[in-house]
């Protein structure tokens, strides 16, 4: 069973995985162009984590405005100076405040939002260990609580059966 | 479960209401400037009028002025550009331009035909001292005090509306201080 | 026919709705049966009168009537008719009316199948929907009447549909979409009338079960949907922004998700009674609150209609009213006596209420997220934004968790389980799972996206634990079918045996399972350049080359496009052409970009041209998207489930006797004249 499994695993992933993938001797050249990978990642993570301060509701990747434009510019002067990805987003903070960015820090303010699902879980686990003990732990028994007269009853119901 | 908890889910629900309540009517777009407190960043460009002349910060010493960003290409500008004038001569308030992206020799011919209500005009045409400010749309309008620093932002038109109800206020207030 | 028409059946709908509302409500507490009779034919004429309403518009706008201000603001005689038909739900009035239909034909639903149930529930049932229909129907008249006219100055031409609507999308989405939302009002029914009349015990879950089941299926269908329009249409290759549009469609699914699997605790077991209400009241409040959100202006979002404080403040009222008055008869009304029934640790019970657990945290994670601009602008914490980076950080875990739990809980026994069996009944599931996850974590991370050249530092962790909750999903799911099926007769009989019910419980867990592989996948391993590129020109992205062979012109109906024509090979072989699209539409002037994509079950290829950079250059996206299709044909698969479930023989039992006798000839009768089920 685990055989066939790995073959059919195989045969699934087989088709998706590229071979080593060149970026060069392509005649096209980046829009942005970047040295290294890191770089790249860099530069992507940020035009995704980077809000378009005009926009209704689109990251500076995707939008077609003006300001969004300059801001990519800007990005991409940034880490191609070598900027960390925090610089970057703090020098854009400074100017647009801190609506510009998608992520929002973990401080004070935030930090209920950060911790709001392991919150909820811890919670929900309490109160489900408390339902538990209380039920009495499933038991053995059957029975759903009958006294000795309907137990009587039931029999003689089943017996005409 | 007790019957107080069962009471919690109607409490909760009564504060979100009342909070969504208040969220109404707001614009959800209106963006406090990421300056107000600090001083005008740095730059260094040329008089609109004069390209052989070059400006700084220093422009802003001594004086409460308007920095008002601007374009021909901006139909809105157009739009609060009389209300400038009204401003800079019947009020005689300092508003400085910012002419901001666009091309010189437009900008002049729009101030020599609809007036120019600039004490002086920064010329960015490559929108660096705008983007430094975190200017997202023209036109928008700053109010810096007698130390250069900036104040107050206004996005969109200005008009004696606007005036009375946000810039004035603002302008007045620090004009007194100092002195 | 004219428009006015319209607003007087609205109008006459209101007054049946408000008789439906009372009447049979009234009779039902008196017990009342003349009085109760009014409900089904009251929720037919509902339906018939709205209908009306629904057809006057539509036909307005085939007809091209722009003395209808409506119909002036989003149509335009150039329009296909076919977009002309789905423009009636293209704005925010007709998109009202297209609900308050979808809210009748439900009622009538209702009316209709549940002749089995007693009188004063489905008397109640139908008068809470009918108290849901007036409020709409109020808001409709009051604030958003699509039949409002623009005389005496019609104007020669409508003002076009916005591009971006102009597609298939618009025809199916919002639909499938309003069926869930709307649906969900039928749980909610059935939860305030059980609360009327105090009769909730596990008849009642039975009778809720199949109603919150389909529009559970419309919801995820229309999700999905929404999803694939967004990433052909938007031309970005995104599926999912987490925009507050979007999260509000998703606040109801989850806590629907949540609502189905209690109520099956509640069914079976007679237990959790006061939380599956409290589920039913919250999941239609949420569709009401996303409703609210999208249509008030309170939050910013691409999708969002024409905003309007008096349109925000009356949704809001009509909310808070709803829900208000829901919870206080809830906080009155619901039980509080302990049920006798008891449940192990390791139960199948506990395992269903992690799932809440799992599933509330997510939906308050969503909700939280999506109304925090308010929070902070209101406790004035500055101009805070949540978007989709934390979105998939925060989310991402809980959906891995539910993975997890999903596949060791599918093993668990009602009351009690033992845990040598369920340590047994795992080893295979978490086997498999772990060896899938490092085989596909390592092969797709050494080719597709390399960041080094160490075979272990291309090891993504996240897509480590997404790749093994969809694969442990997926093979305990299997798994379960397998020890199920065993019998004495074969393989194929014991598969014969399971109900409807269970496999539709198998898909949906299935499609899950797709869901999170597909995300995971695309989202760690797909690949995106963003290039300039003109006739000519060749670029690579992954394995596969890309030629911009050439570029030409035309015309559509109410737009002129520039057409590229790409070729892309991979090792010299083609693969596929492909012509993606500038195009720019007559009459609003706006220049939208259609991508060119080649579909296939195991990746997308995706190419879109974006704006000009010079005169015969432009700047393109290439991208490849691995797996990207399971996401919707997951979620497919899941809202498949959920129409199997109910299509269950227990849902369709005509006449109980013959039945039962049935049953008792072949001897496969449980207690209660039902079929043995061995699902949940």
């Amino acid at each position: 069973m685990k055989h066939w499994l790995i073959a059919l695993l195989l045969a699934l992933v087989a088709p998706l995985a590229l071979a080593q993938s060149e970026e060069s001797s392509a005649s096209a050249q980046d829009i942005y162009p970047l040295a290294s990978e890191a770089e790249r990642q860099r530069f992507d993570r940020l035009l995704d984590e980077l809000r378009c301060p005009k926009c209704q509701n689109q990251n500076i990747a995707d939008s077609d405005a003006p300001i969004a434009e300059d801001m990519r510019e800007e990005v991409y002067r940034m880490v191609k100076e070598g900027a960390d990805e925090q610089t970057v987003v703090d020098s854009m903070v400074d100017r647009f405040g801190e609506f510009v960015h998608y992520k929002p820090a973990f401080d004070a303010r935030t930090a209920l939002l950060w911790l709001l699902p392991a919150i909820v879980i811890l919670i929900g686990l309490v109160v489900i260990v408390v339902i538990v003990r209380r039920s009495g732990n499933g038991g053995d028994d059957d029975g759903a609580g009958l006294t000795d007269e309907q137990r009587r009853q039931a029999d003689e119901l089943l017996r005409r059966q | 479960m007790k019957r107080a908890l069962l009471f919690l889910p109607v409490v909760i629900a009564v504060a979100f209401g009342i909070f969504l309540y208040t969220g109404l009517g707001k614009d959800p777009q209106e963006l406090d400037s990421a300056l107000i407190g600090k001083p005008v960043p740095a730059f260094e460009l040329a008089n609109l009028k004069h390209p052989d002349r070059t400006l700084t910060p220093e422009v802003f010493q001594g004086q409460v002025s308007l920095l008002n960003v601007w374009g021909t290409w901006c139909p809105a500008c157009r739009d609060e550009h009389d209300d400038l004038i009204w401003l800079a001569e019947e009020k005689g308030i300092p508003v400085i331009g910012l002419n901001y992206k666009d091309n010189r020799d437009q900008a002049l011919r729009w101030l020599q035909d609809l007036g120019d209500p600039y004490q002086i005009t920064l010329f960015d045409p490559q929108g660096k001292l705008g983007f430094d400010l975190g200017v997202y749309g023209a036109p928008e309008t700053y109010v810096i005090d007698k130390q250069g620093i900036v104040r107050y932002r206004h996005v969109g038109v200005v008009n004696p509306e606007v005036w009375e109800e946000k810039l004035g206020p603002v302008v007045r207030r620090y004009q007194q201080e100092g002195s | 026919m004219f428009p006015e028409l319209g607003q007087v059946t609205l109008i006459i709908a209101l007054l049946m709705s408000v008789l439906l509302a009372v009447v049979p409500l009234y009779g039902s507490l008196t017990a009342r049966d003349s009085l109760q009779a009014f409900a089904r034919p009251l929720s037919a004429g509902q339906f018939v009168f709205i209908a009306i309403a629904f057809g006057i518009l539509t036909n307005a706008f085939m007809v091209d009537d722009f003395s209808v201000a409506y119909v002036a603001n989003h149509s335009n005689s150039l329009m296909p008719w076919y977009y002309k038909f789905s423009a009636v739900w293209g704005g925010h009035e007709g998109s009202l009316l297209l609900w308050i239909l979808m809210l009748s034909g439900w009622t009538l639903a209702v009316a209709t199948f549940s002749r089995r149930l007693p009188s004063v529930m489905v008397s109640q049932v139908l008068s809470v929907m009918g108290m849901v229909a007036v409020g709409f129907l109020l808001f409709i008249l009051m604030t958003s009447n699509p039949f409002d006219r623009t005389l005496p100055n019609v104007p020669a031409d409508g003002a076009d549909l916005n591009p971006l609507l102009q597609d298939f999308g618009l025809i199916v989405h919002p639909p499938m979409l309003y069926m869930g939302y709307v649906g969900f009002s039928v749980a909610f029914a059935f939860a305030i009338a059980a609360l009327i009349n105090g009769r909730l015990d596990a008849a009642w879950a039975r009778w809720s079960r199949p109603w919150t089941t389909v529009a559970w299926g419309f919801l995820t269908l229309g999700i999905a949907l929404g999803s694939w329009w967004a990433y052909y249409e938007l031309g970005w290759g995104g599926w999912w922004f987490w925009d507050p549009v979007e999260n509000a469609s998703l606040l109801p699914w989850i806590s629907g998700t949540a609502l189905m699997h209690s109520l099956a605790v509640t069914e079976k077991r007679g237990v959790f009674k006061s939380w599956t209400v409290l589920l039913a009241i919250l999941t239609f409040a949420l569709s009401l609150l996303g409703a609210f959100l999208v249509r008030s202006g309170v939050i910013t979002s691409v999708h969002s209609f024409a905003s309007d404080p008096t349109r925000g403040a009356f949704l809001l009222m009509l909310l808070a009213i709803s829900v208000i008055a829901s919870l206080t008869l809830y906080a009155f009304r619901a039980p509080v006596v302990h049920t006798r029934a008891k449940f192990g640790p390791l139960s199948r019970e506990v395992f269903l209420l992690m799932n809440n657990v799992l599933l509330m945290a997510a939906m308050l994670l969503v909700l939280v997220g999506t109304i925090f601009p308010l929070i902070a602008d209101y406790f004035e914490l500055g101009n805070i934004s949540i978007g989709e980076p934390f979105f998939n950080l925060t989310f991402s875990p809980i959906a891995v968790l539910v993975g997890l739990l999903l596949g060791v809980g599918i093993f668990s026994r009602w009351k009690k389980t033992d845990e040598g069996y369920l340590l047994r009944k795992m080893i295979v599931p978490t086997v498999a799972s772990l060896v899938i996850a490092f085989a596909v974590v390592l092969i797709l991370g050494n080719t597709m996206a390399p960041r080094g050249t160490g075979f272990w530092s291309n090891f993504s962790l996240w897509a480590f634990f997404g790749v093994l909750s969809a694969s442990w999903c997926a093979v305990a799911t299997l798994q379960d079918v397998w020890n199920k099926s065993g019998s004495r007769h074969g393989r194929l009989h014991g598969l014969r045996r399971q109900s409807r019910s269970f496999y539709g419980m198998v898909l949906g867990h299935l499609g899950l399972a797709m869901v999170i592989a597909g995300a995971t996948v695309v989202n760690n391993y797909g690949i995106e350049r963003n290039v300039r590129m003109g006739p000519g020109d060749t670029a690579t992205a992954g394995a596969y080359q890309f030629r911009f062979a050439s570029v030409g012109e035309r015309e559509g109906a109410n737009f002129t496009a520039v057409v590229g024509t790409f070729e892309i090979t991979r090792d010299g072989k083609p693969v596929a052409t492909l012509y993606p699209e500038r195009r720019r539409y007559v009459v609003q002037r706006n220049v939208m970009t259609e991508a060119g994509i080649d579909a296939g079950f195991l990746r997308d290829i995706f190419v879109a041209m974006a704006e000009p950079v010079s005169s015969d250059a432009w700047a393109v996206r290439l991208q490849y998207k691995p797996l990207v299709r399971w996401t919707w044909l997951g979620a497919l698969l899941m809202a498949l489930g959920g129409f199997l479930a109910i299509a269950d023989r227990r849902y369709r039992i005509k006449d109980e006797a013959t039945e039962l006798r049935k049953a008792a000839v072949s001897g496969s009768t449980g207690a209660g004249g039902r079929p043995v089920e061995a699902g949940a």
